[in-house]
């Protein structure tokens, strides 16, 4: 019993972990058609700026207060890096869906290139909280603390996210722009300022998810962001494009499906698992759990 | 009705089958063959040519370094009958590439086979492969098509990195076992006939992309790649078309798996990963996607860079720089995506596409310097 719920609630983690990103890829897809996989780099940007944070910032550090300024920092600076890849590489580019992927695909591979150029190719130890390296007795079962600070993470964010969309006048815009863009446009709502608070969204959620995917961890590494985008990716088309919360079913699905076949069948069959799931969702339910039709 | 018929429009004859006009148009239709004897006969040269090769031409490094070279220019041409002829996003090509790799490899060193029955089945293995991947696959389309690719070829990576009953030698890759080999594929001093291979190879790709683009079946891709929806109004099958153009595709890059295993002696896992594929992307948009030679100048060029920009980046004159400039210089990658990046911003039809612009430009400054 304790395995079943040390493996839920692991699995879970990593479902948090896979939300954060594919939430905001899914929005920006969803929103734009940006096929986004300078994704990672938001990430890694995101975790190498809490990294840096918490050892230069003066009044961040490692533990308590400090800990959420370097946080803070983090995602400030992922998000910065969003609006600026949105408004200066992106935005030309509207509507030109292949140019799209191929500048954001030039700009992972020049921006993983960077971070490593600047801290080296090497794992770098994650400065982390005491309390997250220790575990919670939950059921009989030891969850480390990162994993559990992970899950509340992505649900608060899946809740703030929801409550923006719902009633706010501009989550208002980006629902009726995922629906139908050329309407929203012909209404005489500028949707391009929809897309640069999406990719800042996106920006925030995937630097959020590097700097608390370092405390799960422990180390921070530049190749972290593209290994995860794959997953992330698969979340996306499984939840259905554009839906937070198909992102959200879809994430824990994947989540629990990767740590239980991995744990009782052999290491990377979970894996595996995941990608046979994708393919039969495509080929059953081309649009995802939720979602419009992903095959456009 | 009425009984008149309306003309249909010609064809649209690729661009490379109509004549070009200009001083050398005679000559023209015989510069691959005169490329072709150049770099056959390069191995007998002694130049050497310090600052773009280590030791001279026909030194086994070189010889090595041209030999990748020749592979991926082959391999990007390959590529480019999915991306730029047919307009196929395929993010999962590295994947038949190292099923090529890895299947020379195994089935030469684990299963002892002799290297052309090897080949022949790890060939045939590779494009039954794509065939199956590529039916369920392009049920999608777009970029749903690309993220499936996507997620195939990490199963492939999954596969070689975990290293499922011990063949594949996991993150330490498998090093070719030579003793069954031809003898004279092997050695440093035979390096000359695996860069004569590299070229048989890249001849070969060409040869097919040229005859398959300009034959009927190469006029449907194109249509595809253009308006998929009037193909089908056509009464014709964009599924089988698109299922052949990436069966072609995944057989012809297992091929150049299986020389690439002989040049490179062994298989690694690192040519698994997405990033192989996204590097086959960034080569055909660089040369130029849709042509003949960009792809492939494209992808040698990619290589070269790659491989040299390394060195390019440990050389006195970077590491004198400031560390904010030497640093990023150091990383092959960085370069080369920042250029890619230019690439699709200023010149996005490639490097072949600059030849016909920088003409342009230089007819409108003559015009202008002496008016008529």
């Amino acid at each position: 019993m304790g395995t079943v719920i040390l493996l839920t609630l692991t699995g879970l983690g990593l479902a948090a972990l896979y939300f954060l990103v594919a939430s905001g890829l899914s929005l920006v897809f969803g929103l734009a058609d940006v096929l986004n996989f300078a994704h990672g780099l938001f990430l890694g940007v995101g975790a190498y700026a809490t990294w840096w944070a918490a050892g230069n910032l003066p009044g961040a550090g490692s533990d308590g207060f400090g800990f959420v300024l370097a946080v803070v920092f983090g995602v400030a600076a992922g998000t910065l890096v969003a609006v600026l890849v949105e408004l200066v590489l992106i935005r030309p580019l509207y509507s030109r869906t292949i140019e799209q992927v191929l500048v954001t695909v030039g700009l992972s591979l020049a921006g993983v290139a960077l971070l490593q150029a600047t801290w080296g190719a090497d794992a770098r130890p994650f400065p982390r909280p005491d309390w997250t390296r220790q575990v919670t007795g939950i059921l009989g079962a030891q969850v480390p603390n990162g994993g559990l600070l992970l899950i509340i993470a992505a649900v608060l964010v899946l809740g703030a996210l929801l409550a923006f969309l719902r009633w706010t006048r501009y989550g208002l815009v980006i629902r009726a722009g995922v629906e139908n863009r050329e309407m929203v446009t012909a209404l005489g709502i500028d949707v391009r300022k929809a897309f640069t608070l999406v990719f800042a969204i996106g920006g925030a959620a995937a630097a959020l998810a590097g700097a608390l995917g370092g405390v799960y961890f422990g180390t921070v590494s530049p190749g972290q962001g593209s290994s995860l985008l794959i997953f992330a990716f698969i979340v996306v088309v499984i939840g259905g494009m554009g839906s937070v919360v198909g992102s959200a079913y879809a994430a824990v699905v994947v989540g629990l499906v990767q740590q239980f076949v991995n744990y009782y069948g052999t290491s990377g069959l979970g894996d595996i698992c995941v990608v046979g799931l994708l393919a039969v969702v495509l080929l059953l339910r081309p649009q995802g759990i939720a979602g419009k039709v992903a095959t456009a | 009705m009425t009984n008149s018929v309306v003309d249909a429009p010609p064809a649209q004859v690729p661009a490379e089958l109509t004549p070009q006009r200009g001083r050398w148009h005679r000559v023209r239709p015989f510069l691959p063959l005169v490329a072709l004897a150049v770099l056959a006969i390069l191995p007998y040269s002694t130049i050497s040519l310090p600052g773009i090769f280590e030791g001279p031409v026909n030194s086994p490094g070189t010889l090595q370094l041209l030999a990748i070279c020749l592979i991926f220019g082959g391999l990007a041409a390959g590529y480019d009958l999915l991306f730029g002829r047919t307009g196929m996003l395929s993010f999962g090509h590295a994947l038949y590439f190292a099923a090529g790799v890895y299947g020379t490899d195994i089935l030469v060193t684990r299963a002892g086979l002799p290297l052309w029955q090897a080949a022949l089945l790890t060939i045939t293995g590779g494009t039954i492969l794509a065939a199956l991947l590529g039916a369920v696959a392009l049920r999608t389309v777009g970029i749903a098509f690309a993220m499936v690719t996507l997620a195939f070829a990490q199963v492939g990576a999954i596969l070689v990195a975990r290293d499922f009953g011990g063949l594949t030698g996991g993150e330490e890759g498998l090093p070719l076992d030579v003793s069954g080999l031809p003898a004279g594929l092997v050695g440093v001093t035979n390096t000359v006939n695996l860069y004569w291979l590299a070229l048989a190879y890249l001849t070969l790709v060409v040869f097919v992309v040229h005859r398959v683009s300009g034959s009927p079946t190469g006029r449907v891709l194109a249509g595809l790649r253009d308006d998929e929806r009037r193909i089908g109004v056509l009464g014709l099958d964009p599924y089988r078309y698109k299922l052949v153009a990436f069966t072609l595709a995944g057989g012809l890059a297992s091929a150049g798996g299986v020389v690439y295993c002989l040049i490179v002696g062994g298989a690694s896992p690192h040519i698994t990963s997405s990033e192989l594929t996204l590097s086959l992307l960034v080569m055909v948009v660089l040369g130029g996607p849709g042509t003949r030679w960009g792809p492939v100048l494209g992808g040698v060029l990619y290589m070269y860079l790659d491989h040299r920009l390394t060195a390019f980046g440990t050389s006195d004159a970077v590491e004198s720089l400031p560390a904010v400039l030497s640093r990023p210089l150091s990383q092959p990658l960085f370069v080369l995506g920042t250029l890619f990046i230019l690439a699709v911003y200023f010149f996005p039809g490639g490097l072949t596409s600059l030849a016909p612009r920088l003409t342009h430009l230089r007819r409108s400054l003559r015009t202008r310097s002496d008016p008529r």
